[in-house]
């Protein structure tokens, strides 16, 4: 098993995080596991995106230069990436502030309204932990409980709300239909 | 943990108390980590220097002064170093340099490369000395190989350069680390005031000739020995191959990548992996040129390790390159179409 | 008979190899008494450059750690910082600390580093051979400004005392000359001065020597000493830069 992801989006919304979070929780689960952001001049409210490679064996190349899997939170992303995507691999994106669909016949589209439904519960920074949720229920990679142990791990010293709102948005992610 | 921040840990275990560095992508993870944790230990100094000239000069009088001292750059930075670098081996001081190799020459770019090979192998600043060369393949290595830089500097009271490249540095993966072996450095080689004793001094230069010479052919008995003891290398997939690859850090992470997909296809391919890159492992390569009639050299850049292949083999096998410099990072599906393109030569 | 006057325990017993007439071995003299007198030879570490000074670990019965050319201010970062309580002192002439080391000195001044600097200032490289120097007065011959140092095309002699002194880690500047006895009385008093406040953990102090150098000013030593006083004072005054004691 070899199964390579890139999320992608503007600064801010949470991209990092989200790669953080995941690789964790594949860490949890005992996988080898690479995490590449990227890194660059630094510039505030450019697009940042990282690579995320989970294994059973040891992972020759932490790039993905044909992902499985692609998570997308702006446009921009979507038409830097989308022709990445290897065939019969999946583009999740964030339907609520993208309208266009990817042109890809080959891959399965999820369109995820993480926005609305972060909005929905008071606070859209959570956007990430949302399109998190939906993202691990629909590719079956990782067990939710790995996710959330993750989380954890990350937001340890945060206060306690933090993390509720954050588990929160990852469980609306995840029962998403 | 992420490879830059695993240095720093590593570094600090290993009972690093001082570091001085400068700004520079893409290792600045590695200072900003000094900076926060080396005040968690009782002497830990971080300075930010001015420059990367000061930097090293000052990792010069910490270590003089008995410290385990560190310095960490990019490949711009590390050609200013290289003074520094040159005066430590001339007084015999130990010292760890971190190289997280970019993209040039010049500025270049901030992408991983292996542009620095031979800056690295070769001494890198002026006069007749060497420096151990470590090349980690993974951020568990990483954390390995910083301690036993901090070891193999006291050993041989010589500095030792740790060479990965921005991948290495950006990437996360888990990592353990070691407990670390208690530092074996003999006082009388640390600076502190003459005290009750007789005073002494730390000194390069040396006018007279035949002095000079002295020094220089002692350096030298010291890399012989160095030379005999202290090659490291790892071996994949070598039993069977019909084609070495010879490849170190992040290319010969890929190069595994592709020696599996190879496999596949049934290509009898496998990877000689130098973990010293000084010195250098050409016994190792020799003898498997006495199985192996051809061996494909993978660097990121235009091929430098090669030379040291080529003279390790002399003559003795056929010897290709692959390389893709200037920050491009290779595919292991690129690497193995090259790697059937040979076999069907 | 009573004995007045004998080698400072600080100096080896071993002649200089200084030009006669040079500055050098009268200010290692004044350093080594202000050491006996403080009575820190035992805990002071000193730090020679790339130039006439290099070989000072020959003189100085202390230990001592040679810098690269420039760089000894960042060296004694180095060991004052592993070694608070020792007494670091680097020793440079003007090329190495005001043109080549000018970052190095700046930084360690401005970081209120708690060690010492003697500057010998010369107004000349002279163990390369009598180059211009960034202090070469204007008008003053050297091999590379044969008709004399020009301010279009040679820039102007730097004051680096005085650029220090506007650095607010720096606690004590002073500009003394070792060409009379009246004023090698001043210079001692200022050394021993200098690294009485790195003793009290005060923060930077340099002492600049004005040295005489008759070999490359192409002098006699007396006409030398004679120089310092007419010509080298005018563009370099002596005396008290910043003291920042009555703040102490």
């Amino acid at each position: 098993m070899l199964v390579k992801s890139i999320f992608a989006g503007f600064g801010g919304q949470g991209v990092l995080m989200m790669g953080y979070v995941f690789a964790h929780a594949a860490m949890n689960e005992g996988c080898y596991v690479t995490y590449l952001p990227s890194y660059g001049v630094e510039v505030r409210g450019g697009t940042a995106n990282c690579t995320v490679c989970i294994s059973d064996e040891e992972i020759a190349s932490p790039i993905a230069s044909e992902p499985d899997y692609l998570v997308v939170m702006n446009k921009p992303s979507l038409f830097t990436y989308q022709n990445r995507v290897s065939a019969g691999g999946a583009i999740f994106l964030n339907s609520s502030i993208i309208d266009n669909l990817p042109s890809r016949p080959d891959v399965r589209v999820h369109e995820i309204p993480a926005g609305a439904v972060a909005e929905s519960l008071g606070d859209l920074r959570v956007q990430n932990l949302v399109m998190l949720g939906a993202f691990v229920r629909r590719t079956d990679v990782l067990s939710p409980e790995a996710v959330l142990k993750g989380l954890r791990q990350i937001m340890g010293e945060r206060k306690k709300n933090v993390i509720e709102i954050n588990r929160r948005a990852f469980a609306a992610g995840y029962e998403l239909k | 943990m992420q490879g830059n921040r695993v240095i720093g840990e590593a570094a600090i275990r290993a009972g690093c108390r001082f570091y001085a560095g400068y700004p520079i992508t893409p290792q600045n993870e590695l200072t900003e980590y000094m900076a926060e944790h080396m005040r968690r230990v009782k002497g830990g100094v971080f300075i930010q220097a001015e420059s990367e000239l000061a930097a090293i000069n000052m990792v010069l009088g910490a270590s003089a002064a008995g410290a385990r001292a560190m310095t960490s750059s990019s490949s711009p930075g590390i050609s200013l170093k290289q003074e520094g670098i040159s005066s430590l081996a001339a007084d015999e001081l130990p010292a760890v340099i971190v190289n997280i190799m970019r993209g040039g020459p010049g500025l270049g770019n901030i992408l991983p490369s292996q542009g620095d090979y031979f800056q690295a192998t070769r001494g890198g600043g002026h006069g007749d000395y060497r420096t151990i060369v470590l090349a980690p393949a993974s951020v568990q290595e990483l954390a390995d190989l910083t301690m036993d830089a901090f070891d193999l500097a006291d050993r041989y009271r010589n500095p030792v350069l740790l060479l990965a490249d921005g991948m290495m540095g950006q990437m996360m993966e888990p990592v353990e680390f070691r407990t670390p072996s208690p530092r074996q450095y003999r006082e009388e080689y640390i600076l502190r005031g003459k005290g009750t004793g007789k005073s002494r001094f730390i000194r390069a230069l040396i006018l007279d000739a035949i002095r000079m010479e002295e020094h220089n052919w002692k350096l030298y008995r010291k890399y012989q020995v160095i030379a005999e003891e202290e090659v490291r290398f790892e071996t994949f997939w070598t039993d069977d191959a019909e084609i070495l690859i010879v490849a170190y850090g992040t290319a010969a992470r890929i190069a595994k990548g592709a020696i599996k997909r190879s496999r596949e296809m049934g290509i009898a391919v496998g990877l000689i992996r130098p973990i010293t890159l000084w010195p250098f492992p050409g016994e190792v390569i020799r003898r498997f040129a006495e199985e192996v009639g051809s061996f494909l050299v993978f660097e990121m850049n235009t091929g430098q390790m090669l030379e040291d292949v080529k003279l390790a083999l002399e003559g003795r096998a056929r010897v290709d390159f692959y390389g893709r410099p200037g920050g491009v990072i290779p595919t292991p599906a690129e690497l193995a179409k090259v790697i059937a393109y040979q076999v069907k030569r | 008979m009573k004995k007045v006057f004998s080698r400072p325990r600080t100096l080896k017993d071993v002649p200089f190899h200084y030009c006669s007439g040079c500055g050098h071995s009268i200010t290692h003299r004044l350093i080594a008494e202000a050491i006996d007198e403080l009575g820190i030879a035992d805990r002071t570490i000193g730090i020679p450059p790339a130039g006439c000074a290099v070989i000072a670990y020959n003189y100085f019965d202390i230990d001592m750690l040679e810098a690269p050319h420039g760089r000894g201010c960042a060296v004694a970062t180095g060991m004052k910082r592993v070694l608070p309580d020792r007494i670091i002192f680097s020793y440079q002439g003007d090329g190495d600390l005001a043109a080549i080391g000018t970052a190095e000195t700046f930084h360690a001044a401005n970081r209120g580093e708690n060690i010492t600097v003697l500057f010998i200032n010369n107004a000349v490289y002279g163990m390369t051979g009598g180059q211009m120097a960034p202090t070469t007065l204007l008008g003053q011959t050297s091999t590379t400004t044969p008709p004399g140092r020009t301010a279009v095309l040679d820039g102007h002699p730097v004051h680096f005392s005085e650029v220090l002194a506007t650095l607010a880690g720096a606690v004590y500047v002073e500009r003394c000359a070792v060409n009379s006895p009246a004023n090698i009385a001043r210079a001692k008093r200022a050394i021993r001065k200098a690294f009485q406040y790195q003793m009290q953990d005060r923060g930077f102090s340099l002492v600049e020597i004005l040295s005489q150098c008759p070999t490359n000013w192409k002098m006699r030593p007396t006409d030398a000493c004679r120089w310092v006083d007419e010509v080298m004072t005018k563009e370099f005054p002596l005396g008290v830069i910043k003291d920042l004691q009555a703040k102490g």
